[in-house]
């Protein structure tokens, strides 16, 4: 059985034929080789597979393809402008938020959907707000000092 | 993950017709239900995706009563001004489920339905007295869980809301596996007009009430008439995380804790 699906992903309309069991980053990775959002546990706990789902984020690895038909995706590839970066990911860049680099993707989507609905997150917000995101390198203080700094960036429209 | 065909209804009745057998299976949210698909600990034929049916959607009162359909998701319900005004309590569970992605997806109905012996929304059921509104008919919640994973719900029958009867006032504490989020225990406590009503998730194989808390805090509505009360932990869960002894206590704590905030 396979199905097709649509949605705008990144600005951009694509479609496909999917397995009803083809996951939203699989499709993401491996069908439109958007391979910004990682795969980290794949047991919804880690958070490295987080984007926008009509404006929310999500688990990628914790929903199906066929749940995004028609819906609006934004990945990690679809923050920047062109060479300039996004404010969120200035400031992790700035601020130097990682280390590996393989939780970003996902952190950095969590910390967006976290401003839209909290334009100026305390320490404590974006500690509750990243409770979906683990961490293996940072010991995370660099990521909240970024995403401060990214919430700023994001109120400014500039860089953190 | 096995290989499963997929159905997305647009009604109500579209939905039901498709329950055919008892291995095909509802999605909402998915969050419980595709982590259990990816661990081939769940086999079903068909999923029946309830995501575009949108009589399931929304917060809503209906005369002393907050009703929220099945499909509503957990940062729905703690995000709803409707909800935070009338039952606090209830907004502020909503938004101790799991972390913010799962939030964004989870659904009550779906929380409900699976009936997680640590799932918060079980507590708020039996505390505050709940009715669950299904496709067939009303289930009062005190009888709608009955063990581990198990409900009063048929195999062909879905829940369409989950209607809450606005206290006088309530609080749910929690002490949550800082891990996973769960309930190692939760504790619902609401004062009403037939008197107070304690829920309790995490502890036993599925939610139930505490009577005996509810006496106490009949007599006299206070942390200490709670934390008096102690809790037999015979037929509570034991696991890595807490034993049955250890459980018992918290409830009585967490019960005191509520009725400290309710103030």
């Amino acid at each position: 059985m396979s199905i097709a699906i649509t949605m705008t992903v990144n600005g951009r309309e694509v479609s496909g034929s999917v397995e009803p069991r083809t996951l939203l980053v699989e499709f993401l990775r491996e069908h439109l080789r958007l391979t910004g959002t990682h795969v980290g546990c794949d047991t919804s706990q880690c958070g490295a597979c987080v984007v926008l789902m009509d404006g929310a984020s999500v688990k990628s690895c914790t929903t199906l393809a066929v749940q995004g038909d028609g819906a609006t995706i934004t990945t990690i590839e679809g923050l920047a402008n062109g060479t300039t970066l996004h404010p969120m990911q200035q400031a992790f860049n700035d601020h130097h938020g990682l280390q590996c680099g393989f939780c970003t993707p996902g952190m950095v989507m969590s910390a967006i959907d976290l401003v839209a609905r909290v334009p100026n997150p305390t320490d404590a917000d974006i500690r509750k707000g990243l409770d979906g995101n683990l961490c293996r390198c940072t010991g995370y203080q660099n990521i909240l000092r970024a995403v401060k700094a990214g919430a700023q960036g994001m109120q400014t429209g500039m860089g953190g | 993950m096995y290989a499963f065909e997929y159905h997305r209804p647009s009604s109500l009745d579209e939905a039901v017709a498709l329950l055919t057998s008892d291995d095909i299976k509802l999605l909402a949210g998915g969050q419980t239900l595709i982590p259990t698909l990816k661990q081939r600990l769940a086999m079903p034929d068909a999923l029946v995706d309830l995501g575009r049916i949108e009589a399931l959607k929304g917060i809503r009162t209906e005369g002393d009563s907050i009703v929220i359909g099945a499909r509503t998701t957990h940062a729905e319900v703690a995000a709803s001004e409707e909800v935070r005004a009338a039952i606090p309590a209830l907004a502020r569970l909503a938004g101790l489920i799991g972390d913010p992605q799962v939030r964004n997806r989870g659904t009550i109905g779906g929380s409900v339905a699976n009936a997680d012996p640590a799932a918060d929304y079980p507590a708020a059921v039996v505390g505050l007295g709940a009715t669950i509104h299904t496709n067939q008919r009303t289930i009062p919640g005190d009888s709608f869980f009955e063990d581990l994973f198990t409900t009063a719900l048929d195999d062909n029958e879905l829940i369409t809301a989950v209607a809450f009867p606005i206290p006088q006032a309530a609080a749910y504490e929690k002490f949550a596996n800082p891990a996973s989020g769960y309930a190692v225990v939760g504790v619902m406590v609401a004062k009403t007009a037939g008197g107070p009503r304690v829920g309790v998730t995490g502890a036993g194989p599925c939610a139930f009430r505490a009577p005996a808390l509810e006496e106490a805090l009949a007599g006299a509505f206070t942390p200490e008439a709670a934390k008096g009360v102690s809790m037999p932990a015979t037929g509570l869960n034991a696991d890595i995380h807490a034993s049955a002894e250890y459980r018992a206590a918290l409830i009585s704590v967490l019960a005191s804790r509520a009725v400290a905030a309710i103030g």
